[in-house]
Formats: structure tokens, sequence, C-alpha cells
């Protein structure tokens, strides 16, 4: 009595798909939203394209961005460096040196960012003057501090040493994440600690170090906001003084929506190829390059 | 008289309270084969590592080719070496891990040349051309651009034998380099070795396999609970075990 078609089992399977009607109630509604959505944003005046279009690439806005860019590469990069080196401290035998790492991230995790700002900032009422020298005697330069920390200079410490902290706690997780016999295989082939870490550990750690490195260099972009605290200005600040004057408020908040989008975009971007690049030999079916589409076997 | 190439006495380890070694005494001459065979647990793996100082000895003197490992002896003490030169003598002791230990972000031929180009700043040209000529001599010729997850464990063990000799040891130690693999892939490995053995290269072998200790091997020791039970020639002791322990052992695993 079985149909025709069943009785060769090597044909291929033409079977009737298992019905989802929930699925398209979900797609209706959102079908719904969405062109609710377009409609508001199309017939609201209140938007203001035009502003947005006017504003969009105007000087202050610009000046604004650049800032920005400034400010999170620049961060950043202080960030980066100073959190492998303070994880490299805190992973040391010597516990002197992991204890003093860990008492600063500590403090720079512990503490506001925006206390931090503000102490950086005002760093000349608790030394008006920095000088090198020997320790406990004669000095050989000496600095005023107000010329020496600028504005921008304290946000560069505000941001970069409190990134650091949390870059140390990212960059250990990436170091220990590989495996012990790694730096046995190495060690054994005559091999320094300093070649090792270089060569073998840290390419390897940077698989797991770079994922939340994009998330944190996501978030310096918008953290960088904060410099305004200490009367420095950005992309977010020029926003607002324009529309402090104008009050245009939501057309320049679209504005900046747009550029923090734009570079967040280029920041993905820019992610996906530095994980290909330290995906070389991690999966068996190409050299890297299938973890951009995030379902890369791990092995 | 020849200098023995590891010359070890009286070698104590203790991991916490745990005595891991006991006093074990091995002088392997330069050419031979020997084979630690023995019970996990039994020390085999540790003395080994002791041998290149991967492990810090308690107790007793190791020396490879005369020279006293990991410490110096002046004015009747001991001196620890510092890690340069700890890692001087190493270069000079190749050793193949269990679990290959292969580093996965190069190819075979760049894991073969990492340490040439690192440790002793071979130009990359001449590195290269030694790195291949080591995957020919261990079979891997359609492999010097492939990385290790592509390859099969047998294929990536033999990449770690070449990756050792690239550094030309005086040396060899071997931890257990078939008890990670498929059966049928022990074969390809054991054949390089025996190749090695041929070619008059000195190996220590942590191993179970009795067979290629039997064949290749020039001296066979068993060990149990950090000592050095007997040892001999490994016919002899195959066949005719003199320690109620080593026949034991035996009874089981032949």
């Amino acid at each position: 009595m079985a149909a025709p078609e069943l009785e060769k089992p090597s044909q291929p399977i033409s079977a009737v798909p298992v019905r989802h009607p929930g699925r398209w109630v979900a797609v209706v509604v959102l079908a719904v939203l969405a062109a609710m959505f377009v409609n508001t944003v199309l017939t609201n005046d209140g938007f203001r394209w035009d502003v947005v279009g006017r504003y969009l690439f105007s000087a202050p806005i610009l000046n604004g961005l650049q800032n920005t860019l400034l400010l999170t590469v620049l961060s950043m990069a202080i960030g980066i460096v100073g959190g492998i080196g303070l994880a490299i401290m805190r992973l040391s035998p010597n516990p002197v040196l992991t204890s003093v790492a860990g008492l600063y991230i500590w403090v720079f995790r512990g503490t506001p960012l925006i206390a931090q700002l503000l102490f950086w900032n005002f760093l000349a009422a608790l030394y008006p003057q920095l000088s090198l020298g020997v320790p406990f005697g004669p000095a050989f330069v000496v600095f005023d501090t107000n010329q020496l920390i600028t504005q921008f200079a304290a946000c560069l410490l505000g941001l970069g040493l409190n990134e650091a902290a949390y870059m140390a706690e990212i960059v250990r997780g990436g170091l220990l994440s590989v495996d012990e016999g790694q730096t046995e295989a190495a060690g054994a082939l005559g091999m320094s600690r300093a070649q090792t870490l270089r060569r073998i550990v840290l390419p390897q750690a940077m698989r797991v170090i770079i994922p939340p490195t994009g998330n944190e260099t996501i978030s310096m972009l918008k953290s960088t906001s904060l410099v305004v605290v200490i009367g420095y200005f950005e992309l977010l600040t020029s926003a607002q003084r324009i529309y402090s004057q104008n009050f245009q408020t939501i057309p320049l908040l679209i504005v900046v929506a747009i550029w923090y989008l734009a570079l967040t975009s280029v920041l993905s971007v820019g992610q996906a190829f530095v994980e290909r690049r330290y995906g070389r030999g991690a999966t068996r079916m190409s050299t890297g390059g299938s973890r951009m589409f995030g379902m890369g076997a791990q092995r | 008289m020849t200098t023995p190439m590891v010359e070890a006495l009286g070698i104590h380890k203790s991991f916490g309270r745990v005595e891991v070694l006991r006093g074990v005494d091995l002088t392997v001459m330069p050419g031979e084969v020997a084979c630690l065979i023995g019970p996990s647990g039994s020390g085999k793996s540790t003395f080994l590592r002791c041998i290149n100082h991967l492990e810090r000895i308690d107790a007793g003197r190791m020396r490879v080719d005369g020279d006293l490992i990991g410490y110096r002896e002046r004015g009747g003490k001991l001196h620890e070496m510092r890690e340069s030169e700890v890692a001087r003598q190493r270069r000079d002791i190749g050793m193949v891990f269990q679990r290959f230990n292969l580093f996965p972000h190069m190819t075979a031929a760049e894991n073969v040349m990492e340490a040439p180009l690192t440790v002793r700043r071979e130009s990359r040209r001449a590195a290269r051309a030694r790195a291949c000529a080591l995957l020919d001599r261990v079979g891997l010729a359609d492999k010097y651009d492939t990385y290790p997850v592509q390859l099969s464990g047998g294929q990536q063990q033999r990449v770690a034998i070449a990756r050792a000799l690239a550094m030309e040891p005086r040396l060899m130690l071997f931890d257990e380099p078939t008890s990670a693999l498929d059966p049928e892939l022990v074969g390809e490995v054991l054949d390089v070795m025996r190749g090695l053995a041929a070619d008059g290269m000195t190996m220590v072998v942590v191993t179970h396999e009795i067979g290629f200790a039997r064949e290749v091997g020039d001296t066979l020791a068993f060990m149990d609970e950090g000592r050095i039970v007997e040892s001999g020639d490994p016919r002899d002791l195959v066949t005719n075990p003199r320690e109620e322990r080593t026949r034991a052992f035996l009874a089981k695993v032949l």
C-alpha cells in the first residue's frame, strides 16, 4: 500500500515541510511596525531632514568628529599597550609586579571615568610643578603642570589609563587561553620567554583578545564625549553647542547618530579583517575566513 | 672514555608533597636509544622533562654531554642558571610531546622554521630550505604550507619531529609520541623514529610500544613508583624480566 515514490529510499526526499504560522504572524507584525516607522520619519516635520543635511558636513561637526577620532585612536593605543604590559605583569612570577598591576586595575576600574578625567585636569591643584631628577634629590628639569598637561593631554591620560585597566583583563584572559604546551614546546626549542610571548603566545591569544577589544573601541568612540566635563569638545559636544543656540535638538542628534553609526560600521569591518588575519590555522576548512560569517567551527 | 650523552644521578622530584621521582639513575651513551616503560604515574614523563629542565629537579645531578643541566657548579656550590643559559642548553636537546604541541597559527614549514629563525637568527631562505628538507625526510613533502589542523595526528607528530630536528640537536627526547594517535597512524611515526635511530641519533623514548623498544632500543628501563626497577637489553628484559613488578606490568601490556 506504500506510495510508489517511497519504494526507492535512495531517491532525494521530497517531503512536505513543517508549517510555521507563528513566523508569519511575526513577519506581519514587524512589517506593520516598520511601515509605521518609515511613515513617521518621512511625514513628521520635527525631524527636519533639511537641517540634518545642512549640518552633516558642517565645519563645527567635522571638527568635533576629528577630535572624537583622534581621542579614540590615541586612547585605545595607550589602553592596548598599557593593557598588554599590565597583563604580562599580572601573570609574571614576581609577586611585586603582580600586586602592582592588581592595584592599578583595582583603582582605575573602581573609580568613575569622569572623576579620573577631572583629576588629571586639576592635577595642577595637587602638584603645581612636575620635575625630572633624582628621587628625593635635585631636579634637572621643572615643568609647570598646567603647561605640560593640556586639556587634550588630560583627556588622553583619563581615557587611556582607564582603558588600560580594562584591556589588561582582556589581554590576560587571552594569554591564559593559550595551551601551556605551546610555551613548553617553544621553551624546549630554546626560545626565550620574550620570544615565546611575542611569536607563539600573543598571536594565538589575539583570537580571543580581538572581539572584546572591538567592543572596547566602539565603546571608547562614545566615551570620548565625557571630555565635556573638563571643557574639551568632540562630536557630541559640538552638536550640543549648535542646538543650544538654534534649538534644532533632534536634527543635530540625528547628525551625531549618523556619524557614530558610520564610524562603528568602519570599525566592525576593520575588526573582521583583523580577526581573519589572526584566525589563520584556526579552522579545518579554510585558513580563517569562515569565522567572518560567525559560524566557523573552533576546530 | 666517551662522555655519556645523558647521565642522571639520584634524581629526585616532588610536586608538593607527592614524591614523583625517588632517586633515578640512568646513563645513555652517544648513539644509543634508551626506552623507558612503566605504568602511568610511575614518573617516566617527569624524568624525561627533567633532562631538558622543563621540570626543576630537587636533588641529584643531571648531565647532558657532560654539562650540568640548569645549574653551574662553582666552588663546591650550585648556582641556578639564568633563563637565557637554560634556553641555550635546550637548543641542543630536541623534544617531542605526546600532544604534538605544534604552533597552530603557523604552517608545517613555518613550525619547523621558527626556532632557526628566532633562536639562531638564520636567514628565511636557509631556514625554509632546511625545513623543506626535514619535512621531506619525515615524508611530508606535499604538506609544507598546510596548517596543523588540516593534518592527521600522525602527520602532526612527524612535523613536530622535524621541528625538533631543525635545531640539529645532539639528543632527542620523546614523551609518549604515539599515545595520542589512532592505532593505524602509530606506524608512520615509529618509522620516522626508526630512521632517526638508524642515523645514529641519541634518543630517550618514553613509550608504551614494547615492540618498538624491543626492536630499536639499545636499553630498556622499567620504571615504577619513581624508581627504575630494572634495566638492560630490551630483548632480555621483555622475555626474561627479573623483577616481579616488571613481569606483572609486561603481562598486562603484551
